[in-house]
């Protein structure tokens, strides 16, 4: 039995909200304690010990956090540089940032002034999903308090003159994509750049700047404060440190939780989320990272564990850790269409395949739920997903194409016996209804 | 960065490239055919249409050729060469697969689209497509948006390349079309449907690769391949455009740009192109002669035999004016008979402009228009370059753009498409520049490159001379003239203008200028479709129209001899460069009109003497001879004798004028009959003064 | 994602009003001067949210005061879909219809939207009501949920049911308050009866107290 994170070991110590997420309180467990002696230890230690922590980057991709602060320039030239944090959470599943900055926000603006110093930034955008306007609000009067207890500001305690700023989004998934996030703050449309250049050349105002996510930034004060080595501890190589877990669908008790990396999928619901609806055997499948990932059937969640590595065996991801359970009574095919609906919703409409396929993809899995299709038409729409896959110019196409393959793969059987009863007369209309407990 | 060459690996062979190269051109530089519809060379590198996928040897999914630079390749682990590969299966799959997307919601209507036979779509997915389709479910339609009298839309065959987005962007600098939505229901539009209200937006047009947008005046009218194709010349301003005049039998269908690096690049502007539609209307299609007060028609003999009884009278009393569309060999034909005759009264500058007495180098946009991307400041005086010579404009809004070269304007402060500092109104503006010590004068004496660029209203006034000589006095001042550069350039707006200045089509010993002529005492004028002026000033004096319209010059007229429109003769015009350049005939004259030359060619015989060419080549031989410059085809003198650029040589002495700088051109669409007759661009015309009756529509 | 377009009937004109404008300050003060058209959204959002809707005149407004070309910013207007380009009721229901919403019973929100409201995207007959299905908005822990906008502002209301759900809309309708976020006895995406994040040393000071770094080379060699 792996085991389980303790309460002291947890970074997040308010995610729930049930203590004052104001700066006193922020204090009071530990946050801004020591940022100045970090910040003392100059930037190649911030970025050395980073880069011993392990730290990958929480927003999906699992890029190394110490390694992506390393290529920003060595030296400030013409151009500023800047820190933009995503907080565009929107993959589906994906519920954790938003808890942070409700309720843990001082971490959040700690990491920017300690991962922007180490970056030589004096600005930093932190970019909300429009909808979060509670988040939004919260994270306001976060930074107020940070300015005026001169946390940070042009002069502030820490004597590294630095800004936070918080921008918000109107509604678009693809601004997660960290280039189009940029482009939205911009003031345009959220359509993904071509890379390269990479934003630590070229970023935010055409300045080299960095992109991280709200968990990776946050999580930076209490490495530092308790050492590399203690957040490398937990978890396997390469797929270190503590995590938030968001746990949605099919259990008793949905939640977000932060836990150790690599812990086992059936003892992180188990343990944490009330187990799956009518018992483990009750499980048909889990999508393990966000709706991007491909979904994986009972018997590969039966021991797998929860890192990067091992799900990434499975041809699925650790993505953002938003696990969504799905139990026997689910539609699996009609749960996949509606992701497929949602790539169709939020492509941006700049490149054709993801244009074009997302639309294709939807429609085929729609008649699919029904039957209303034919077994050659499952290796064409496998086929289109190829087509789709990796010839995008951003990650939306390979995240809109994962699902569908993945339901190929693991549920194939189940489509074509959808079909076969289409065809003998027996048609499945779908709607999808679980009953709340 | 340096741009130092590369050896990369393409299909197996190596080559050496520049670094600075994309992936598509170091393909091509291979001989590798790379198909794209979003890539345009002029245009920014959107990326977004994935037909020129590659394979990277080494990278697990394809690149976009036409957005990766050969130094941003990886070579192999033991310093091999980077590689790519164009013709592998990935590729082919990739392209079969883009295709594919392309082509599920796009109509396939190709027997009823007017890009059928010239359409890249068309053209790719029959080497890169699959055989069949395997999209069973609805095609997407999108309604139709409309964008003016030129652009015809049918967007549901739009394949959001935004080519078009970005040429009004970033070429016209005019940002009025998007890309709105997202997704699968992204749409192609302008702001609420306006039109586009650029001089150029008809370039989008030939820039969309399937048949969104296409020409709204040439809808339906022909397929290309009916048509024959003739490269020739452009006469609607002094920039002297290279475009193909496409025909079917005695009509010009429509008018395409040519590419020319030096002249127009590949735009031509909504003027030139929509010209054609003038010259089926208003046409002077056999002589009249005017009897009671009415015109009649008559026979070329009763014809010439009238304008040879007038011919005859006092030289004296007889002037010629040359009007802004002539060919040379016209101006040649009707100079030579009018010094037959002893007619001094000559004059090609119907708008008055004061110059042509000069070297050369006075009456030269000297910079060249390519040498526009070479000046780092840019000094633009009594002009509005963006209706006078929109692709003289376009070329200061590329340099501006991507060169940061400074801008400043003496005249009226109008929307140009680029920041400019406005650095006065008038005359005494210019005059005064040269003793300031700050401000713009600053930015010229610090460019390496300084252009200043007079424009015809500057010259077209009373003290145009004394406007030129302190036009060329400050380029003097600010070292815009060194050895191998020339920056002191005349924009001129009539085709004819360099080549009648050059052959000396300007009044002679007694004779009078056009103002002359118009100030009473003449008794007879020739006019060589010259309409731009004050028709009503010329008395009770009997004016022959030699031209091709029937406009202003013909309502007064008491003799039409009807002469053939620059596409139904070959003529040399001499562009504002002083570029040589030939254009050919493409149809031929309408009813009994003759070739404008062959008119003067028949009068000098009628009143017996007769010119010493019988035919186009002989004139032109002739003409080389005598005006050696204009032999030089498509040769720009640019900087050539510019150490010899004397300040005092150009214009002349004397104070000038308080009066402010009034723009050569008002109405872009009207410059001369021919555009006058073209119902669409009277449509755009109308549209500039009421632009908000179209928005409510 | 369907075409979005501008409402047909357009008011004459728009301006902000003085809240707005203070507004605008706050976030102009944020982008430099000459990146003010970073400020896009958030003054679409501004103008929204003091209209309830973005009307064309307001998109003429802000792109003069951005310094922007009408169609950029025409173009974000339609490309984000928070942006509601007609009028919209007094209550603006999103509910979300992404599949861990799905897997919990957003249908049967959907459903009574359909069957109280109306149509999608319409007003419901007394002009209380609005609503839409929207993609996942980030609360899958608290699956089913909707976010509600009115002069209230923009709530989330998680852990509906279909009951809850018609309780709100009734409590809504009749003009009562309602309780925001999670309608279970939840707080915010704890477990249910949580086991985690109760040890009290957390948040009893001891961690505020001066700390030493570690690795730092004066208290202690760096470990492995």
């Amino acid at each position: 039995m792996t085991q389980l994170l303790q309460d002291k070991d947890r970074i997040f110590t308010n995610l729930f909200g049930h203590h004052d997420p104001g700066l006193d309180g922020a204090k009071q467990r530990g946050a801004w304690n020591g940022t100045k002696e970090i910040l003392e230890q100059g930037r190649d230690w911030i970025i050395d010990q980073m880069k011993a922590s392990g730290l990958r980057g929480r927003g999906g991709a699992g890029f190394p956090t110490g390694l992506k602060w390393s290529f920003m320039p060595k030296e400030v030239g013409a151009r500023p540089h800047y820190l933009v944090v995503n907080a565009d959470e929107s993959e589906p599943g994906t519920c954790k940032d938003r808890e942070i900055m409700r309720h843990d926000p001082h971490l959040l603006i700690e990491g920017c002034l300690i991962a922007s110093f180490s970056m030589q930034a004096h600005a930093c955008y932190i970019y909300l999903r429009g909808e979060y306007v509670t988040e939004r609000l919260a994270m306001e009067k976060a930074v107020k308090e940070a300015y005026e207890a001169k946390l940070i500001g042009e002069k502030n305690v820490h004597g590294w003159p630095f800004h936070v700023y918080i921008h918000h989004g109107a509604g678009a998934y693809i601004c997660g994509e960290e280039t189009a996030l940029l482009e939205s703050l911009e003031g345009k449309k959220g359509q993904p750049r071509l890379k390269p250049p990479f934003p630590a050349n070229a970023g935010l105002y055409g300045c080299p700047t960095t992109v991280n996510n709200v968990e990776s930034i946050a999580v930076a004060g209490t490495i530092l404060r308790r050492g590399a080595q203690w957040f490398a501890s937990f978890g396997r190589e390469r797929n270190v440190g503590t995590k938030i877990f968001s746990i949605s669908g099919h259990v008793n008790k949905p939640c977000n939780v932060e836990e150790a990396m690599s812990i086992p999928m059936k003892t992180l619901i188990e343990t944490h989320a009330g187990g799956v609806r009518g018992g483990w055997d009750n499980l048909k499948a889990v999508i393990p990272g966000g709706s991007s990932v491909s979904l994986l059937p009972k018997d590969i969640c039966d021991d797998v564990l929860m890192d990067f590595d091992a799900l990434q065996a499975h041809k699925s991801g650790l993505g953002t850790a938003a696990v969504i359970v799905m139990d026997k009574s689910t539609d699996v095919v009609k749960a996949i269409a509606r992701i497929s609906y949602f790539y169709r919703h939020e492509s941006c409409g700049q490149c054709t395949p993801c244009r074009e396929g997302t639309g294709w993809m939807w429609r085929v899995l729609e008649r699919m739920a029904r039957g209303e299709s034919s077994i050659e038409e499952i290796d064409m729409l496998l086929d289109v997903a190829g087509q789709v896959e990796g010839h995008t110019i951003c990650a939306l196409g390979d995240a809109a194409a994962w699902p569908v393959q993945g339901l190929i793969r693991h549920f194939r059987g189940e489509i074509e016996e959808r079909i076969n009863n289409y065809r003998a007369g027996k048609p499945v209309f779908v709607s999808q209804t679980v009953a709340a407990e | 960065m340096s741009d130092d060459l590369r050896k990369i690996v393409v299909d197996g062979e190596e080559v050496e490239v520049p670094n600075s190269f994309t992936l598509l051109q170091a393909a091509e530089a291979a001989g590798r055919e790379i198909p794209r519809f979003c890539y345009h060379e002029r245009l920014s590198v959107a990326g977004n249409c994935r037909m020129c996928l590659v394979e990277l040897v080494g990278a697990p999914k394809p690149a976009a050729s036409c957005a990766m630079q050969v130094r941003d390749m990886r070579g192999g682990p033991n310093g091999e060469p980077p590689a790519m590969n164009t013709l592998s299966p990935m590729v082919k799959k990739a392209r079969e697969g883009v295709m594919e997307f392309l082509l599920i919601n796009h109509p396939l209507d190709c027997p009823i689209c007017d890009q059928g036979g010239e359409c890249d779509l068309q053209d790719q997915s029959l080497v890169y497509g699959r055989t069949g389709s395997r999209f069973p479910e609805n095609k997407r339609a999108v309604e139709d948006k409309e964008m003016g009298p030129i652009i015809k839309t049918e967007m549901t065959r739009c394949i959001q390349c935004t080519r078009c987005v970005r040429f009004v962007t970033e070429v016209a600098g005019v940002p009025e079309i998007g890309m709105i939505g997202r997704g699968e229901d992204a749409e192609i539009t302008t702001y609420l449907e306006n039109a586009v209200t650029s001089e150029l937006s008809g370039n989008v047009i030939d820039l969309c690769p399937v048949g969104a947008l296409t020409s709204k005046p040439y809808a339906f009218n022909a397929r290309p391949w009916e048509l024959k194709k003739t490269e020739t010349v452009d006469v609607m301003d002094a920039v002297g455009s290279n475009i193909r005049v496409d025909a079917r039998g005695g009509a010009v269908l429509r008018i395409l740009p040519r590419v020319h690096e030096g002249v127009n690049e590949e735009w031509i502007s909504d003027k030139t192109r929509y010209a054609w539609e003038g010259l089926g209307k208003r046409r002077l299609d056999k002589p009249y002669v005017r009897e009671n007060g009415k015109l009649r028609a008559a026979s070329w003999s009763e014809a010439l035999d009238v304008a040879v009884k007038r011919l005859s009278g006092d030289a004296s009393k007889i002037g010629m004016i040359a009007g802004d569309l002539c060919s040379a060999e016209e101006m040649k034909a009707a100079k030579d008979l009018a010094d037959a005759l002893g007619i001094a009264s000559i004059d090609c500058r119907q708008d008055g402009a004061k110059l042509g007495t000069g070297p050369r180098q006075e009456y030269l946009f000297n910079a060249t228009i390519a040498g526009i991307e070479e000046a780092d400041a840019i000094l633009i005086v009594g002009a509005n370059p963006r209706v006078e010579a929109a692709i003289v404009n376009a070329r200061i809004r590329k340099t501006w753009l991507h060169n940061d070269t400074k801008v400043g304007v003496i005249g009226e402060p109008v929307d140009l498409t680029y920041e400019y500092e406005h650095v006065g109104t008038g005359a005494k503006d210019l005059a005064g520049l040269k003793k300031k010590r700050s401000g713009f004068i600053k930015t010229l004496k610090d460019a390496k490159r300084p252009l200043i660029l007079v424009g015809a209203g500057a010259l077209a006034r009373e003290d145009g001379a004394q406007v030129l000589r302190a036009a060329g006095d400050l380029a003097a001042a600010v070292g815009a003239v060194s050895e191998d550069w020339n920056g002191f350039s005349v924009l001129h707006t009539a085709a004819s203008r360099v080549a009648g200045l050059d052959l000396g089509f300007v009044p002679g010993e007694g004779g009078q200028d056009v103002a002359g002529m118009q100030s009473g005492g003449m008794e007879t004028i020739v006019l060589m479709g010259a309409d731009e002026l004050d028709i009503s000033k010329f008395g009770d004096a009997f004016v022959i129209y030699v031209g091709s319209h029937g406009d202003a010059g013909a309502h007064r007229a008491d003799l039409v001899l009807p002469g053939a429109a620059w596409t139904e003769q070959d003529g040399l015009f001499a562009n504002t460069e002083g570029r040589v350049q030939l254009a050919f005939r493409s149809v031929f004259p309408k009813g009994e009109a003759k070739e404008n030359w062959a008119i003067f060619r028949a009068l000098s015989e009628r009143v017996g003497k007769t010119l010493p060419y019988d035919n186009l080549t002989q004139l032109r031989l002739k003409l080389f001879e005598d005006v050696p410059v204009l032999g030089g085809i498509d040769h720009a003198p640019g900087a050539e004798g510019a150490a010899e650029f004397d300040a005092k040589s150009i214009g002349a002495d004397g104070d000038v004028a308080d009066a402010a700088f009034t723009p050569a051109v008002r109405n872009f669409y009207f410059t001369n009959p021919v555009a006058r007759a073209s119902k669409t661009l009277a449509e755009c015309a109308a549209l500039k003064d009421a632009p908000a009756a179209v928005a409510a529509e | 994602m369907s075409v979005r377009r501008l409402a047909k009937d357009q008011p004459e004109s728009f301006a902000f009003n003085k809240k707005s404008e203070d507004e605008i300050k706050f976030w102009l003060a944020k982008y430099p001067e000459e990146k003010k058209a970073s400020a896009v959204i958030p003054m679409l959002w501004i103008a929204q949210k003091q209209e309830g809707w973005v009307c064309e005149p307001a998109i003429r407004e802000i792109a003069d005061r951005l310094e922007m070309p009408y169609i950029r910013v025409y173009e974000v207007a339609t490309f984000y879909t928070m942006f509601n380009l007609a009028p919209v009721g007094e209550h603006l229901i999103q509910v979300c219809g992404t599949t861990p919403c799905m897997l919990r019973g957003s249908d049967e929100l959907i459903s009574v939207c359909k069957n109280r409201i109306g149509k999608q995207h319409e007003i419901s007959e007394d002009g209380k009501f609005t609503w839409v299905e929207v993609e996942c908005m980030g609360a899958c822990a608290n699956a089913p949920m909707i976010q509600l906008a009115n002069k209230d502002g923009d709530h989330y209301i998680e852990d509906l049911d279909a009951e809850s759900f018609e309780k709100l809309l009734d409590d809504l309708a009749a003009g009562k308050k309602v309780k925001y976020g999670p309608q279970s006895e939840r707080n915010a995406s704890e477990p249910h009866g949580t086991k985690v994040l109760t040890d009290e040393s957390l948040y009893d000071g001891s961690r505020a107290k001066p700390v030493t770094l570690p690795n730092t080379g004066k208290s202690e060699k760096a470990e492995g």
